[in-house]
């Protein structure tokens, strides 16, 4: 048994991850290595893109993914080295650094990273997310003074919607931006947000005017500014790569040009931010259930039991086509949502949120057939499925839950 | 060389199986599984590459083009070049019937009949491919051009007069440092350089760099395997060996199988 961990094992170099990211023609199992081809019907553009984001995860992503989650590494550096791939700012225009690219390159992007870290590419794309924002809404001024420090990630940004009494119901939320001169007053607290205390620039939806979603505005608040502070870093089962925290405003003075958009359309541009926000995180439960299946189809000729490799049992065989089919639905239908995005599609919203409700859904289920595949050395804290599984759990729950996503096409 | 326009460099680059796969024999013995399996510019060529694009920063080059003989894949090769920074690239297409039987000597003699019309100043390639390690094709390039060899260079810089290359090459003993005059073939060793990431606004630049394809009937170059392949196996499966509780014990055993008298 020493041999098989030796050879599953997380603390070896990259080289065990790039084996069996690498590894695509095999055995008696799927055949056909089209099925499992992360790069399914994408131009030979659009593969070279996901080549370069594999290739960097392979060697400065994966080898690290299980010290990050057990020390609570927030890895910044390797952000840099993302960023100067140009991965900080991926469809933001190039006039102030952005990579200039589509929703479709960052879902490929995205996709990449997690297979060797999902709570990294998550924040990744949260990052994005934020530069986005500014860069779709701010004035010229705002794009000029931010762009420059967030396409590099030289200044990292979190997003902050949520509070402790309104998550899904997010329009309701409470903390106030009074009015005062030239500034804001910020007072109240947010909840769960991703990166706090780690960054540089917080985008704060926050109440400038009546209740509802139009007496909602979106404020930039930089880091040490009097009055925001941060709450204890969050105990949690997955994103371990990452603090969580709440965000406390206690009569926080904001200038008013750090406000994004007019007053009372920042639930609008939060909205739409988390439109490509769904298809980036559904991204990153593909990358953690493409890791997982793939690990498990490299254990299954390794392990035997009866005499027989696992391979070689027509039910685990079976095990393997449902979760390549759930994995590569999902894929389909993600990449469609961003291209959906990408095109303008009013409908683009639906899609969006059946794609994260059907990729977050069915991937966390292939990482979970994946760990029980492992047998008892998927339950070991020294085999990576186990890390995908908790990182991809918390993807059915944020950026809109699968309950809401139920509600949205709906509508 | 050429001091004000920097040298010319024409850098080769092989497409070949990712150095991560693990290798399959076909069932048949004629050779390995290629099919589905993936593939990447060899590590070498990366090197090459890369210290080409580094002479270019440092203005000892003024162009960088890229090179590679192999199937229609190999664009995807030259691409990953031309996104590291070559300027142009040129794709010599090899008809899948002879690709199996390609060899060194078939490769040099395509590139010497590309440099009499490029005429470089500095040909780069790998000191070997990873699929074959023939570490042939740099040696049987400068015979063909009649030009000096470096090979297995982990430092290239000009010499101390500027008028000729300096040379450090990994051999056996140690470190040999050599003067070479240019036009010189260089072949790259794996502490020449560590290779960049390409950047997503060079793959989307790279896109508009010149890529010309030839074939080897247009350069004239004959491509009759010289070689045969009669079979490809998987290595002996190691054997078990044996512990042995003392050094009279170890004598004893290597005495029996007839190792020592």
């Amino acid at each position: 048994m020493q041999a098989l961990r030796r050879v599953f094992a997380l603390n070896q170099n990259a080289s065990w991850t790039r084996t069996v990211l690498a590894t695509q023609q095999k055995s008696c199992l799927l055949s056909s290595s089209s099925i499992l081809d992360i790069g399914i019907g994408l131009s030979a553009e659009k593969r070279q893109i996901q080549e370069l984001a594999l290739t960097f995860t392979q060697n400065e992503v994966a080898p690290h993914m299980q010290k990050w989650d057990a020390e609570h590494i927030f890895p910044v550096e390797m952000f840099t080295k993302t960023a100067a791939l140009g991965f900080g700012a991926i469809y933001c225009k190039e006039e102030h650094g952005g990579s200039g690219l589509s929703r479709l390159d960052a879902s490929l992007i995205f996709e990449a990273i997690a297979t060797g870290c999902v709570t990294s590419s998550a924040y990744l794309s949260i990052h994005n997310m934020c530069a986005w924002m500014i860069d779709s809404t701010g004035t010229e001024e705002q794009r000029a003074k931010w762009l420059p420090q967030l396409a590099p990630m030289s200044r990292l940004a979190s997003y902050c919607l949520t509070e402790p009494g309104s998550g899904s119901d997010a329009a309701a939320l409470k903390t106030t931006a009074k009015s005062d001169g030239n500034y804001y007053v910020l007072n109240g607290s947010k909840a769960f947000i991703s990166g706090a205390g780690a960054t540089d620039l917080y985008l704060v939806m926050c109440r400038t005017g009546a209740d509802g979603p139009k007496g909602i505005s979106c404020v930039m608040v930089e880091k040490d500014t009097p009055g925001l502070s941060f709450g204890k870093i969050e105990r949690k089962l997955g994103w371990n790569a990452q603090p969580t925290r709440e965000v406390v405003f206690e009569n926080c003075r904001v200038p008013k040009s750090n406000r994004l958009g007019p007053e009372g359309s920042g639930f609008g541009l939060a909205m739409r931010g988390l439109n490509g926000g769904r298809v980036n995180i559904a991204s990153c439960s593909l990358g953690a259930a493409h890791a997982s299946l793939l690990a498990a189809r490299e254990y299954m000729t390794v392990r035997k039991q009866f005499g027989k490799q696992l391979a070689e049992f027509q039910a685990l065989q079976f095990q393997l086509a449902e979760m390549a089919a759930q994995l590569v639905s999902s894929r389909l239908l993600v990449r469609q949502a961003a291209q959906s995005l990408d095109s303008g599609d009013p409908g683009a919203p639906a899609v969006c949120a059946l794609a994260k409700l059907h990729a977050t859904e069915q991937c966390f289920d292939v990482c979970n057939r994946a760990l029980q595949l492992f047998g008892g050395y998927g339950y070991l804290l020294d085999f990576p499925v186990q890390q995908y599984l908790r990182d991809s759990r918390v993807n059915c729950i944020l950026e809109g839950t699968n309950q809401v996503m139920r509600m949205l096409p709906c509508s | 060389m050429a001091a004000s326009k920097g040298l010319k460099i024409l850098v080769g680059c092989k497409r070949v199986i990712d150095y991560a796969v693990k290798v399959r024999v076909k069932p048949d013995r004629s050779g390995v599984v290629t099919e589905g399996v993936k593939h990447s510019m060899n590590p070498f060529d990366e090197i090459a590459v890369e210290e080409a694009v580094r002479m270019k920063e440092k203005k000892l080059a003024g162009e960088a083009v890229a090179i590679s003989v192999g199937p229609p894949q190999s664009q995807e090769t030259l691409r990953t070049a031309l996104a590291m920074g070559i300027d142009r690239a040129i794709h010599v297409e090899i008809p899948l019937a002879q690709l199996e039987k390609l060899q060194p000597i078939h490769v040099s003699k395509l590139l010497a009949k590309v440099c009499e019309s490029e005429k470089p100043d500095l040909v780069i390639l790998g000191k070997q491919a990873i699929d074959d390690d023939c570490n042939q094709t740099g040696q049987m390039l400068a015979a063909l051009l009649d030009w000096p060899q470096a090979t297995f260079a982990s430092k290239i810089e000009p010499s101390q007069d500027s008028k000729q290359l300096r040379v450090t090459r990994e051999v056996d003993g140690g470190l040999e440092t050599i003067d070479v005059s240019v036009p010189a073939v260089v072949t790259s060793d794996l502490r020449l350089n560590e290779p960049r990431y390409a950047t997503l606004p060079n793959i989307m630049k790279a896109k508009k760099k010149p890529l010309a394809k030839m074939s080897p009937d247009q350069l004239g170059v004959d491509l009759q395997p010289r070689q045969e392949v009669i079979s490809v196996e998987d290595p002996p499966v190691r054997k078990a060996g044996a512990k042995v509780e003392s050094v009279e014990d170890l004598v004893g055993k290597l005495r029996e199988k007839g190792l020592v008298k």
